[in-house]
């Protein structure tokens, strides 16, 4: 049952083979043996997941039921959760019981959707490893000496070590689909603008986007038809036709053509992740795609403009934490400034306040033009590079992470080799597109690989067909970590 | 350029996040060579580009001015630090 997919636990809730309190009481008794070796839950309330799933039932009871309806899904500790901590991984929040629902956890719960945990995640969702999190590190199922990626690496790890079947995850550059590659599970970025991010603690604004993490691509496509969707309360969300993220998913691949940017099968990508690659590469082939090799020449330049633009956000949106209406207090302070001060000193973590510093900077007089407005005409040249490359191909592939999952500690001090393992998933967060990683074998030390694939604008439910035909024929999005 | 010591406790400052002289250093140290990557970002001529800040050109939706929100005051203040008679509060600002 914990390797089974959303629609096989679907079927089984319709047929009534089993309930939704006894699929979720399973899912949680597994969480409660796994969860101490993995740390990837913050928050559990299993009287709150059983009083969700004692809804579902009734839902389901009534013929009233949607293909999630009761199926136990991880929301990371990003979304805001009525009556449920959240703490998006800080200090700063960890006394934050939110009084309202993300719009992501409002469409999970009205189609009866079971949220069995709140995952832990990098603070704020800076980082790449889930070492940043002030409830301490995740570790990968698949090797405990392994970090899980992050942002969202608790979310990889339920997923991974079927602790629950899906979970929600954010990305702002890399942070859904660096997880899922390095925890062998499958994970999309959508386009950005059709996930709605109220509610979803902000980090980079004009970056952040919500999306999906599961085993397989048509599970994300079951996810994704839940999350996506018109919201006035976020004022970049889009305006579009309701999509069937699962219409395409069997089309046949022939003809697809397929491109290679050179910037990414260039130096910096490890031999075991470039061979893993290769052999997926060669497997579209047999599907009847074609290679095309294409360029984004500024692509290199994606990790500098992210880290001017993102931080340049996020010390905007996090200087909403002073102490005063919500979140941490400093014990003893002097005055009204000295309160903000010593607040937030101690309310933020290392990275997050390197990040606000590097962005107060980079906003700052006289360096605003040099910096910031470059980066950002940079990131139009960078969608520019995409925009050409989509008149030669269909779908662009790439490895999602230069190497397979590093150890825990091995990047901690060093901020510029953790920020390069976003090297390849940053530039379609700054472009705006659609970014989704799928496993695709294992590397040294027997460590997940995953498969980068950015598609065009809008075009979810071609990727989703691209993954699932992958998926059809190789058991890699199958393979459980021996837990 | 180069980032001083000054820039550090200036910025932290402007920031409002309350910073010791070794922890100034560290920071001094890592955001030195941040600067360094992001430096990469000043050879690419941009003099004919436009600076992009969101992904899909749209136009800022306007709503009707109405209200849409119902009072939820006391709902929010549970989580206050501290509250006093549906007022937030914090250190004494005027004598």
């Amino acid at each position: 049952m914990f390797n089974a997919s959303l629609k096989q636990l679907s079927q089984q809730l319709a047929e009534k083979k089993i309930s939704s309190v006894e699929l979720t009481k399973e899912f949680l008794q597994r969480t409660r043996t796994l969860n101490p070796n993995y740390n990837a839950y913050i928050t559990i309330d299993e009287a709150m997941s059983l009083a969700q799933a004692e809804t579902a039932d009734q839902m389901i009871a009534a013929g009233h039921a949607s293909p999630l309806t009761g199926i136990p899904v991880a929301q990371k500790d990003i979304f805001c959760t009525k009556g449920w901590l959240t703490t998006c991984g800080s200090k700063m929040l960890s006394n934050f019981t939110s009084p309202y629902n993300a719009s992501v956890i409002e469409r999970f719960n009205r189609i009866g959707a079971v949220n069995v945990g709140k995952t832990n995640m990098d603070e704020f969702a800076m980082g790449s490893s889930n070492e940043t999190s002030f409830y301490g590190p995740v570790r990968n199922p698949w090797d405990v000496a392994a970090v899980p990626g992050g942002s969202s690496g608790g979310s990889a790890c339920v997923v991974a070590a079927r602790m629950a079947p899906a979970a929600t995850g954010t990305d702002t550059g890399g942070s859904i689909r660096q997880p899922a590659a390095l925890c062998g599970i499958s994970g999309i970025k959508p386009t950005y603008g059709l996930v709605s991010r109220y509610g979803m603690i902000a980090f980079a604004s004009s970056l952040d986007q919500g999306g999906p993490m599961a085993k397989s691509t048509e599970d994300l496509a079951l996810m994704l038809n839940v999350m996506v969707g018109f919201d006035e309360r976020d004022s970049t969300s889009l305006q579009r036709e309701t999509e069937d993220y699962s219409r395409d998913l069997d089309n046949p691949l022939t003809g697809l053509r397929i491109g290679l940017p050179k910037e990414y099968f260039a130096k910096g990508m490890s031999n075991d992740v470039a061979a893993a690659v290769e052999r997926a590469l060669d497997e579209y082939r047999k599907l009847g795609a074609e290679m095309v090799e294409v360029s984004l020449p500024n692509a290199p330049l994606s990790i500098p403009v992210y880290y001017v633009l993102a931080p340049a956000e996020a010390s905007s949106n996090l200087s909403r934490f002073d102490g005063v209406r919500y979140g941490y207090r400093a014990k003893s302070y002097s005055d009204l400034s000295d309160m903000y001060r010593k607040s937030r000193a101690k309310g933020f973590g290392a990275e997050v306040k390197r990040r606000i510093l590097i962005g107060t900077y980079v906003l700052s007089h006289g360096y605003y033009d040099a910096y910031y407005i470059q980066a950002q005409k940079i990131r139009r040249l960078i969608a520019q590079d995409f925009a050409d490359a989509f008149k030669q191909c269909d779908i662009i592939m790439g490895p999602t992470t230069p190497t397979v999952a590093f150890n825990l500690g091995e990047k901690n001090n060093d901020p510029i080799q953790m920020y390069l393992s976003d090297i390849y998933t940053s530039a379609a967060s700054l472009a705006g597109l659609p970014g989704m990683s799928i496993p695709v074998g294992f590397g040294n030390n027997n460590r997940p690989v995953g498969l980068h694939i950015i598609g065009n604008y809008f075009s979810e439910a071609q990727m989703l067909n691209v993954g699932h035909r992958y998926q059809l024929e190789t058991d890699w999005h199958l393979r459980m970590p021996g837990v | 350029m180069t980032l001083s010591f000054n820039d550090v406790r200036r910025i932290a400052d402007l920031a409002y996040i309350e910073t010791n002289e070794e922890e100034a250093h560290m920071a001094l140290a890592q955001l030195s060579e941040i600067f360094n990557l992001i430096e990469k970002m000043q050879a690419v001529d941009t003099s004919a580009v436009e600076p992009m800040s969101h992904a899909q050109d749209v136009v800022q939706r306007l709503r009707e001015d109405v209200v849409t929100e119902s009072d939820q005051r006391e709902q929010f203040q549970e989580i206050a630090p501290q509250v006093e008679e549906g007022l937030y509060l914090v250190p004494k600002v005027i004598e």
